[in-house]
């Protein structure tokens, strides 16, 4: 018998069962619709995350005071000399650009409206190193930090709370701590509520928040900003900065008082979390897939019992062992595969509506089925039918002539 | 009479059930030749199925030796077996034993799926309900035809890989006697026509009666050897 012909006939054989076949087939189609569901939410938040990760700007390291290696040095403060000092080229060449800020929580009122956001006091070169892009207005510039201007930058969620618009916002002034400051732009709206959301945030010169908001001096700054040129010389450029930081704070190697993370450091842990977290829905999700193959065997074997008069005819008529078993490794394959296609349909329709709900509820991501999930589903949940399908079909095959024949 | 078709020596088919050994064939030693028409009978429990599952193929003697067409086949394995079952021994049964939910060509056609025979398949499934007379139920399902067809494309079924012998287990036991007849009548006229060697397993002596030779069995050993 050619594959062909054992195709035609398990499907006239599943389709004469037709109840039956359908409740197989919905075991795998639930297997396999989570295990699709689930990769594709995996994959989704892991893009998510790393793209708001990618977001926050590319090849930067971030460096600040203290660090987790014991010491018996009090932390030097991480301040405005460090950060021009990284400036340098002949000792820094890898380093591009440097955005040294500080940073706070405090209350920002308009009229009657207040709320309490992040206040990050910023440089000029913050607009290019976090690529940070306006809806109106212009960003802060080197002469806003020379006068330390009373000037502000708002997000969207901070726009919508103080005026409950996000445009022609420019003019108007706010009031952060109790003090005066004009609005001079609105940062475009970036989504996200994760790592780097630029939405609910009110920027304003470094100098100002220095000496007005939060220190009072004007050296000590809370984290330099520093993008490398390349991707390739994060790592080189990680290297300058911790050699200029070490001599300038005299600290001995291994005695570090301050802390470097590169962007790609926080990304390849988000990565890995992520991807954790997609094996073990995805595992989970197997789970159901299992339980889909068992429901094959069980029905299978259920058939084996109710065609043995069948079996004895057609090993009669001159069936092999090879040809029964072949008619079941059939039967159980087309159910799963069956199975398999319907589940892939099903997986996709939870990730969109998952997707449409996330989105409804402000936290845009979007589930991704990549192909490599497509082709582990299917066949997966064809070796699930072979491999549940093989003792069925081995115990129809190896059933006696006569006894089957007699069987009623 | 020309040569035997089937040569049976000293076949013996014991059974163990616990510790009792039941002899079901004691050893019975007969030929049958080709053309012949031969009937087997005997009281139940006499070893007449044991016999019949013997010379069809579907089981293998405990000892003794069974010549089927020139070919030893008490030592093959259920493979070599299923082999030449397919080719050689016709199956027509008391129950007609066809698929209920595949059309009459489609029933005829199966032996020829397990030969391998693909292109004049359908051709030949169709020549051989026309040579049992009913080349216009083609593609009738078994529930649409009454008992006297069912068991003609029983009989389709089993000419259509023109076995050595053809084996009929109380062909008429499920027909009433008209369309019994007409089945008998159909078998006996295959012998006549086309030569066909048949071995007919029953217990209705009106039917051994139109046979050539009676082989009489009891307790596992033949009765009267025939001629």
């Amino acid at each position: 018998m050619n594959i062909g012909q054992a195709i035609i006939e398990a499907l006239e054989t599943l389709n004469s069962n037709r109840l039956r076949s359908t409740l197989t087939i919905l075991g795998i189609v639930i297997g396999v619709g989570a295990v699709i569901a689930m990769l594709a939410i995996g994959t989704g938040a892991q893009n998510s995350i790393t793209g708001s990760i990618n977001g926050i700007g590319s090849n930067l390291l971030f460096v600040y005071k203290g660090n987790s290696v014991d010491s018996n040095h009090v932390p030097k403060s991480v301040t405005t000399a460090d950060a021009d000092a990284l400036l340098d080229q002949t000792q820094a060449p890898s380093v591009l650009a440097v955005a040294p800020m500080v940073s706070g929580s405090l209350e920002v009122t308009a009229g009657k409206e207040k709320t309490t956001t992040t206040i990050d006091g910023v440089t000029a070169d913050y607009e290019t190193v976090r690529n940070a892009a306006l809806s109106e207005g212009t960003f802060i510039t080197a002469d806003n930090l020379l006068e330390r201007a009373s000037v502000a930058i708002i997000g969207t969620d901070v726009a919508n709370k103080l005026f409950s618009r996000t445009d022609g916002l420019v003019g108007e002034s706010i009031r952060i701590n109790g003090l005066p400051f004009k609005v001079i732009g609105v940062l475009e709206k970036k989504g996200g509520s994760s790592f780097g959301s630029q939405d609910n945030v009110v920027l304003v010169p470094m100098t100002t928040g220095q000496l007005r908001l939060f220190h009072g001096d004007m050296n000590n700054v809370d984290m330099i900003v520093v993008q490398a040129a390349s991707a390739s010389s994060t790592s080189q450029a990680s290297d300058e900065v911790a050699n200029i930081l070490r001599v300038r704070h005299r600290t001995g190697a291994g005695q570090d008082d301050f802390t470097i993370i590169s962007q790609q450091d926080i990304a390849d842990t988000a990565q890995s979390i992520t991807g954790v977290l997609t094996i073990f829905l995805g595992g989970i999700a197997g789970i159901s897939l299992l339980v889909g193959g068992i429901g094959i065997m069980n029905i299978m074997l259920v058939s084996v019992t109710e065609r043995t008069r069948e079996i004895g005819l057609r090993k009669a008529l001159g069936a092999r062992k090879k040809d029964i078993s072949t008619q079941f490794l059939t039967e159980s394959a087309l159910l799963s595969m069956i199975g398999g296609v319907i589940g892939i349909g099903l997986g996709w329709l939870i990730s969109f509506a998952i997707g449409k709900i996330a989105a409804a509820s402000g936290t845009p991501f979007t589930p991704t089925i990549g192909l490599s999930s497509v082709l582990l589903a299917t066949l997966f949940s064809t070796a699930v039918g072979l491999f549940f399908g093989i003792y069925p079909a081995n115990r129809a095959a190896s059933l006696e002539p006569v006894e089957a024949l007699r069987h009623e | 009479m020309n040569e035997a078709v089937i040569q049976v020596n000293d076949l013996k088919k014991i059974y163990h059930i616990g510790n009792i050994e039941v002899k079901a064939l004691a050893g019975v030693t007969f030929n049958i030749f080709k053309g012949e028409v031969v009937s087997i009978m005997g009281p139940s429990g006499s070893g007449k199925s044991t016999l019949m599952n013997l010379l069809g193929c579907l089981d293998r003697p405990t000892s003794g030796s069974y010549i089927l067409d020139g070919e030893e086949v008490a030592s093959l394995d259920d493979d070599e077996l299923a082999t030449i079952r397919n080719r050689k021994v016709g199956f027509v049964f008391q129950s007609f034993n066809l698929l209920p939910r595949q059309t009459a060509l489609a029933n005829v056609e199966l032996p020829m799926r397990y030969a391998g025979v693909t292109t004049e398949r359908v051709a030949r499934a169709k020549a051989s309900l026309e040579s049992v007379g009913l080349g216009d139920r083609v593609y009738h399902k078994p529930t649409e035809l009454s008992g006297g067809q069912q068991q003609r494309v029983a009989v389709a079924r089993a000419l259509v890989n023109n076995p050595a012998i053809l084996m009929a287990d109380e062909p008429t036991g499920n027909l009433d006697s008209k369309a019994g007849k007409e089945i008998m009548e159909l078998l006996l006229n295959l012998n006549r026509t086309k030569g066909a060697t048949l071995i007919i397993v029953t217990h209705d002596p009106a039917i051994a009666a139109q046979t050539q030779r009676v082989i009489r069995l009891r307790d596992g050993l033949i009765e009267e050897p025939a001629s």
